[in-house]
């Protein structure tokens, strides 16, 4: 097999080496294809399904599904971006996202993504869940009703980090996320700001406490730059944790 | 320490070294726990975690994942009601009603005194003698109202579940129809012995001339998966068998599983010698667990006859044995890497794919996963040969099919057919009338109306793994929907985005509309829905959980028109009902008080 091979999508040519999902080749080409629970440094999970494709006329999500020579890829007929639209709505309207009200607003994946796929309300009937907050934690709160179940913090913590700090239980609409600890409070694990887990929440579940709004909204990473362009939260870690 | 601590630290250890320390044997471990405990307590959690080597978190997240396992202690004896619309439809409402109201307790709360709980579970597999429940885990059939009646006094008196009447807990068969599989005569050690006289090769030839597909209902070649797991590379191949009959309606695999559990431990053999398996496993859904020890007691007959263990029949290195895993109240895991994941230990979520599990399957290992039928069949085929299978059915559905028939009809059971019978001769052979529609492979099917019941049971036409549930044109079938739509949202596994919110969505959509508070906007709302999950969904249960609503809307239309309001559109809320917080305050009730 030789590096020459390639997909099209969008009627864009794009290389892949054996190996490569559709993402991982998109992702090298800087062709954007929207997503949440994927991260680049860790193991697809394939859970979000924002950035399911359609493959020669098959529904595939591009994070899990390979590569493979002369794939027609759809990433964003209307068709796709309706899709992906009523999506992030569900996502809205399972948990309680309050934009104007969120520190993470302006460099928050779902926001942005809402944005990008031109969704102007939540449509769905709110489910309203009741989430308490944990801010157990001397340096950290936990806002369980941003959690959007990407497991990125779950992978974090497990494959990296090595602490198993976070998992998820609970089945159907009442999946939630859950911290290791006989209280089940996170100020009684090892959780510390350094671990990777810390870094990797796409959405304003995992924050940093003792700072706020230091960047004001309107000077943030999306409000300057479509998600499209800059891309995820994580890559942009340092100027917008720590600005 | 407390002495409660330490005798409960013991069991556990004692518990853990009987599985042999295995993480994958979790799932096991804290099913025999609740058993002795009644619950998996916060205690229990992390003592499991810490006896097996897994984080307290991850044990905490099996037990909540599986409807059979508990946090909290429900009643001494844990009383379930099998929801699916036949049993509702055998009057399984009423009689629960009644079962509470005699022993004073709400649904789902356990009572005070913690002598009961009464609650609601997914199709217990015996829709053709229900209404039926769950005692403890052990089936019950059959129920009337003075059944419950009975019932009721056994429980206040405290009476033991083995002290109870025994004709209560009676499984009948009920097959009414027999053909190549149920009807014809098979000697055990024959399939094992064709194999070992013909060799693995030629064996897999025959799988490949009677052209049998999976009969669980996917319809994969099962030659065809078995050749692919024989030439995967792996430390070590596994024969798993898919006993985990959640579909609603369905019990065949029951029949199979009860009276003719030597033909599936054959199948499962011959694979074995095929694949190069050593090791087996039957995942048995929990429904079942009633039929434990008598599998447990067939398998220990066919250790000591030579069909199973060290030097299969004097056949040097031909080593093969069969363990078998408990569910524990999971739809998810009949999807077949959700079943790996829980044969492993863990929560029952489907894995990606690829890869498949012929190559990665348990343990990451090559393995053939395969429905009880399916290895039925195949221990028939290996014995008889394959065109002995092909002479019955069609051109590409090749041999005969279960068919668990239930609902509207004089003979409920089980009826086996070639592929290729119409459904209208179906509902002739078992007295139904009157039929206003069938729904054909369970809540993820399809409901075939009247004008279609010349359509014929196949792969190429009505495809089904054999749950077939009548109506007669008595039946709101709204009501049905209506279950199926409840059934998706409660087995979801939560794992991808449109099945864990859009089955929820779909569900209250369809109460919306049923209550009559429902428009067209919401129709073309349920259909939406119902693309973007059949788009996006992670595995099968997201794809076909909108079937149902999406079927009967386009089927049946009438059933969802003549329940809309005539405005274009109506709130999601009840407003009314939105202020009754408020007058329960203020203790007013008065017109004013009300929103017309």
């Amino acid at each position: 097999m030789s590096d020459q091979q390639t997909i099209t999508i969008d009627g864009r040519e794009v290389p892949f080496t054996e190996g490569q999902t559709i993402m991982d080749a998109a992702l090298a080409a800087e062709v954007y294809v929207p997503h949440l629970c994927h991260n680049p440094e860790f193991v697809p999970h394939g859970s979000c399904r924002l950035c399911v494709v359609k493959v020669n006329g098959r529904f595939q999500s591009a994070c899990t599904a390979p590569a493979a020579a002369g794939q027609v890829i759809d990433n964003s007929s209307d068709e796709i971006m309706d899709m992906r639209r009523t999506l992030l709505q569900m996502l809205f309207v399972e948990g309680n996202h309050v934009c104007p009200a969120c520190e993470k607003s302006g460099r928050c994946q779902l926001q942005a993504l809402a944005y990008y796929t031109g969704m102007l309300s939540p449509h769905f009937t709110h489910f309203f869940p009741l989430r308490r907050i944990d801010a157990s934690h001397p340096d950290v709160v936990l806002d369980f009703n941003r959690c959007i179940l990407c497991e990125l913090c779950v992978r974090a913590s497990r494959d990296v980090d090595k602490k198993n700090v976070f998992g998820i239980t609970g089945r159907g609409i009442n999946a939630k996320l859950i911290v290791n600890a006989a209280s089940g409070k996170l100020g009684d694990t090892g959780f510390s700001v350094e671990d990777k887990a810390f870094h990797v929440c796409p959405v304003g579940a995992i924050l940093p406490k003792h700072k706020g709004f230091e960047v004001p909204i309107g000077e943030r990473l999306y409000d300057q730059q479509p998600i499209s362009v800059v891309g995820d939260v994580a890559a942009h870690d340092e100027e917008n944790a720590h600005a | 320490m407390t002495s409660a601590k330490t005798e409960l630290e013991g069991f556990v250890a004692e518990v853990v070294d009987r599985y042999g320390r295995d993480r994958r044997n979790l799932l096991q471990v804290l099913r025999t726990v609740q058993d002795q405990q009644g619950c998996v307590c916060d205690d229990a959690v992390q003592t499991v975690g810490q006896a097996i080597g897994v984080p307290a978190m991850n044990v905490r997240s099996v037990v909540e994942f599986y409807s059979f396992l508990h946090g909290t202690p429900r009643g001494q004896y844990d009383v379930l009601f099998s929801d699916n619309i036949v049993d509702r439809m055998l009057g399984k409402e009423g009689l629960m009603a009644r079962l509470c109201e005699r022993l004073g307790v709400e649904p789902g709360v356990p009572r005070a005194d913690g002598r009961v709980t009464v609650d609601n579970t997914s199709c217990t597999g015996m829709p053709d003698q229900g209404p039926a429940i769950l005692v403890n885990g052990l089936a019950l059939t059959h129920l009337t109202p003075s059944r419950v009646d009975t019932i009721a006094d056994l429980i206040e008196r405290g009476v033991p579940l083995q002290k109870w009447p025994g004709i209560y807990c009676e499984v009948e068969d009920n097959v009414r129809r027999r053909d190549l599989l149920l009807g014809t005569p098979f000697i055990d050690g024959s399939g094992i012995r064709a194999v070992l006289a013909q060799g693995p090769d030629a064996v897999l030839d025959e799988m490949m001339t009677s052209g049998l597909r999976g009969l669980g209902g996917a319809g994969f070649k099962t030659a065809q998966k078995w050749a692919l797991s024989r030439a995967a590379a792996g430390h070590e191949h596994f024969v798993v068998c898919n006993a985990d009959e959640g579909e609603p309606g369905t019990f065949k695999d029951r029949v199979l599983l009860q009276g003719h559990a030597n033909l599936l431990f054959e199948g499962m053999t011959v694979c074995a010698r095929v694949i190069g398996a050593r090791r087996g496993f039957l995942y048995l859904r929990g429904e079942y667990r009633y039929m434990l020890e008598l599998l447990e007691h067939t398998l220990a007959q066919r250790r000591r006859a030579g069909l199973l263990g060290k030097g299969i029949l004097g056949t040097e290195g031909f080593d093969f044995d069969i363990e078998i895993h408990l569910g524990a109240g999971a739809y998810i895991c009949g999807e077949e890497s959700a079943l790996l994941e829980s044969l492993a230990g863990k929560r029952g979520v489907p894995r990606k794919r690829p890869p498949f599990p012929v190559t990665h399957g348990h343990d990451n290992e090559p393995t053939v996963v395969n429905n009880v039928e399916t290895f039925s069949a195949a221990a028939k085929i290996a014995a008889n040969g394959g065109a002995w299978w092909a002479a019955k059915g069609t051109a590409t559905s090749p041999g005969t099919k279960l068919l668990s028939v239930s609902g509207d009809c004089a003979r409920p059971g089980v009826y086996e057919y070639p592929f290729g019978i119409t459904i209208q001769e179906i509902l002739d052979d078992c007295g139904a009338s009157d039929t206003a529609a069938v729904q054909v492979a369970g809540p993820a099917g399809q409901l075939v109306p009247k004008r279609d019941f010349g359509r014929k049971i196949a792969y190429e036409d009505v495809a089904t793994g054999g749950s077939f549930m009548i109506f007669n044109h008595t039946r709101d079938l709204l009501a049905v929907v209506r279950n199926f739509a409840a059934f998706f949202a409660h087995e979801s596994c939560g794992f991808c985005t449109p099945c864990r919110v859009g089955t929820s969505l779909m569900r209250d959509l369809v109460e919306k509309v049923a209550t009559g508070n429902g428009t067209q906007y919401d129709l073309e709302e349920m259909k939406h829905l119902g693309k973007i999950m059949k788009q996006a969904s992670h595995c099968g249960l997201g794809l076909t959980a909108p079937n149902p609503v999406l079927g009967s809307l386009d089927k049946f239309p009438e059933i969802w028109t003549e329940k809309l309001k005539s405005k274009d559109f109506e709130p999601a809320f009840d407003l009314d009902g939105a202020l009754s917080e408020a007058r329960a305050l203020t203790g007013r009730d008065d017109v004013h008080a009300h929103i017309a």
